[in-house]
């Protein structure tokens, strides 16, 4: 058959589709939930002291960025800074539990433990101890995100599978070898789950620290606004955190594609 | 029998013991074998009998329990760098293609990079595999899996392949080819096989002997002379004395209620 006599049958429908197709599929429900906000707050004439529009929130974006971009910057720094002192701790303490025993009898359960502790309530001692700057975000953006790290490198660097160490050891390959060529490779997809998990936590973490002792940042700006009872600006810095986190999570997973390319390979056909 | 002075590997009183969790398990007992160089030996038993253990032995990747290994006169105390070990499993790595995955043996061994490339790629292509150096291990099918790992296994140009059951997934055309790669490779390189498979044919058209095993402890029930003429070629198999030696393996492992008839 010709393709000229084929062409005329393709349906309609694929033109929709291939609309609906350049658009994320996220992207969409995120479009719809905000017209079903707009439309609720218009009909049912919420004040907006409760909840206000999605036009009001930008229209606050546009008359108070000065003060919000800024802030947002002070944010997204102390998640990312934060972050990379995570895994700058976490993955070397994560090598020493996968190979030491003792680490792994003594200070493993240490870790574990010392998740039930609530980190809001020793954020404010962090404060008496770090004072009012950078350094008590910090410290509490470490302590919330470093666990998924740790826990998931632990995991990873754990994982080689009985025979693989036999196939390096036949090989004669030195314990740095084994650590370079074969352990850390494998541990890299298990790690990538951990780093996402704590890039969530990190957001979270500079937010607690904000509200509990910050002359600026995002969190900082909530607690004002909500001190006078702007609910508008409140929402305004709330978006802000979210986008932050969400940039910053697929900054991440585009790093794991960067990293892990194999993983992605083979599944094309399917997701064709 | 060959005796221990002109052998290449030497078995000698060996036995292993696993601790596992359910008490000890004797996995080999008393087993003595010697292998000349360049002799292709099969050992042939039922799951479970022990052969991939004595494989592990052989290659120094488990220690014996009692017993004493040698390969080429050097005692067998911890992992022998130079054989190439096929293993049951294809242990390849998802990370690297299927050409990254042959060519890690010569960067663990720090050889001559280039040089080895060019013999990877000649291997691939020998077990037809051209055409898919740049794929990763799961873009491959089980089939071209374990030819990845017999190329890995044979870069560094071994004498001694140690193979346990290397062609168990494969589909029976690509076992017949790869069976005849195999048998030129060795002639080519002068190469002393241990092969380990529980195909009663794959070890009677490979070997210049089989060892037959069994099982609970796993012990060396007899080890026959396959006497054929090299190269082996396919036909052989409907040759006269091949169905002879068939059927005596066979009235073996009855003998030693492996196969039970009655239905
Ligand atoms: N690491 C281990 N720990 C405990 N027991 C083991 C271990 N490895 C093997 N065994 C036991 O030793 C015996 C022989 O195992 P082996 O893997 O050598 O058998 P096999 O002949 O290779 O079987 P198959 O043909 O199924 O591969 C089995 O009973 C098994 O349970
Ligand atoms: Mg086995």
């Amino acid at each position: 058959m010709s393709i000229a006599a084929e062409t005329p049958v393709v349906p309609k429908v694929n033109v929709l589709n291939r609309l609906l197709a350049m658009v994320p599929p996220a992207l969409w429900s995120v479009i719809v939930l905000i017209i079903v906000w707009e439309l609720s707050v218009k009909i049912g004439e919420i004040p907006n002291y409760i909840l206000p529009a999605p036009s009001a929130i930008l229209a606050e974006f546009g008359a108070y960025w000065h003060r919000l971009l800024p802030n947002a910057m002070v944010t997204g720094g102390e998640v990312v800074f934060g972050f990379l002192c995570a895994v700058l701790i976490g993955v070397p303490l994560s090598v020493f539990i996968a190979y030491s025993r003792f680490m792994e009898r003594s200070v493993y359960p240490l870790i574990v433990a010392s998740q039930t502790v609530p980190k809001v309530a020793i954020a404010p001692l962090l404060l008496t101890w770090f004072g009012y700057g950078l350094a008590p975000k910090i410290v509490i953006v470490v302590l919330l995100s470093f666990f998924p790290i740790v826990i998931n490198s632990v995991m990873g660097l754990k994982s080689a599978p009985r025979e693989m160490v036999y196939l390096a050891r036949s090989m004669g390959a030195s314990g740095w070898q084994q650590f370079w060529k074969f352990r850390l490779p494998q541990a890299l997809p298990s790690m990538f789950a951990g780093f996402k998990l704590a890039t969530v936590l990190s957001v979270i973490g500079a937010i607690v620290a904000e509200f509990i002792g910050a002359d600026k940042g995002l969190g900082y700006l909530i607690l004002v606004a909500g001190s006078s009872f702007n609910i508008t600006r409140q929402f305004a810095a709330i978006i802000l955190i979210t986008i932050i986190g969400v940039v910053f999570f697929m900054v991440i997973e585009r790093l794991e594609r960067v990293v892990i390319p194999w993983r992605h390979r083979g599944l094309s056909e399917t997701d064709a | 029998m060959i005796s221990a002075a002109e052998s290449y590997i030497s078995i000698s009183g060996v036995s292993k013991t696993f601790n596992g969790r359910q008490g000890e398990v004797h996995a080999l007992k008393d087993i003595n074998l010697n292998i000349k160089p360049g002799e292709f030996v099969s050992v042939l038993g039922p799951s479970g009998c022990g052969k991939s253990t004595l494989m592990m032995l052989v290659s120094g990747l488990l220690s014996v329990s009692a017993g004493r290994i040698t390969v080429g006169k050097k005692h067998i105390d911890s992992p022998n760098a130079d054989a190439g070990i096929v293993f049951q499993q294809d242990v390849l790595l998802e990370w690297r293609s299927a050409l990254q995955n042959v060519m890690i043996q010569a960067e663990i061994r720090k050889g001559d990079l280039k040089q080895a490339k060019e013999r990877a790629l000649q291997l691939l292509k020998m077990v037809s595999l051209n055409g898919f150096e740049n794929s990763y291990p799961k873009e491959l099918s089980g089939g071209m899996r374990q030819r990845v790992s017999i190329c890995r296994a044979l870069l560094h140009r071994p004498p001694l392949m140690l193979m346990d059951e290397p062609f168990g997934a494969l589909d029976a055309m690509t076992r017949d080819q790869l069976q005849i790669d195999l048998l030129r490779l060795c002639a080519d390189n002068d190469m002393t096989v241990l092969f380990i498979t529980h195909s009663i044919s794959e070890a009677i058209f490979l070997s210049d002997r089989v060892v037959v095993m069994s099982p609970r402890p796993g012990r060396i029930e007899s080890i026959i002379d396959i006497d054929l003429p090299r190269p082996r070629r396919l036909a052989m198999r409907e040759d006269t004395r091949f169905i002879e030696y068939t059927r005596e393996l066979t009235q073996i492992f009855k003998g030693l209620g492996v196969f039970r008839e009655e239905y």
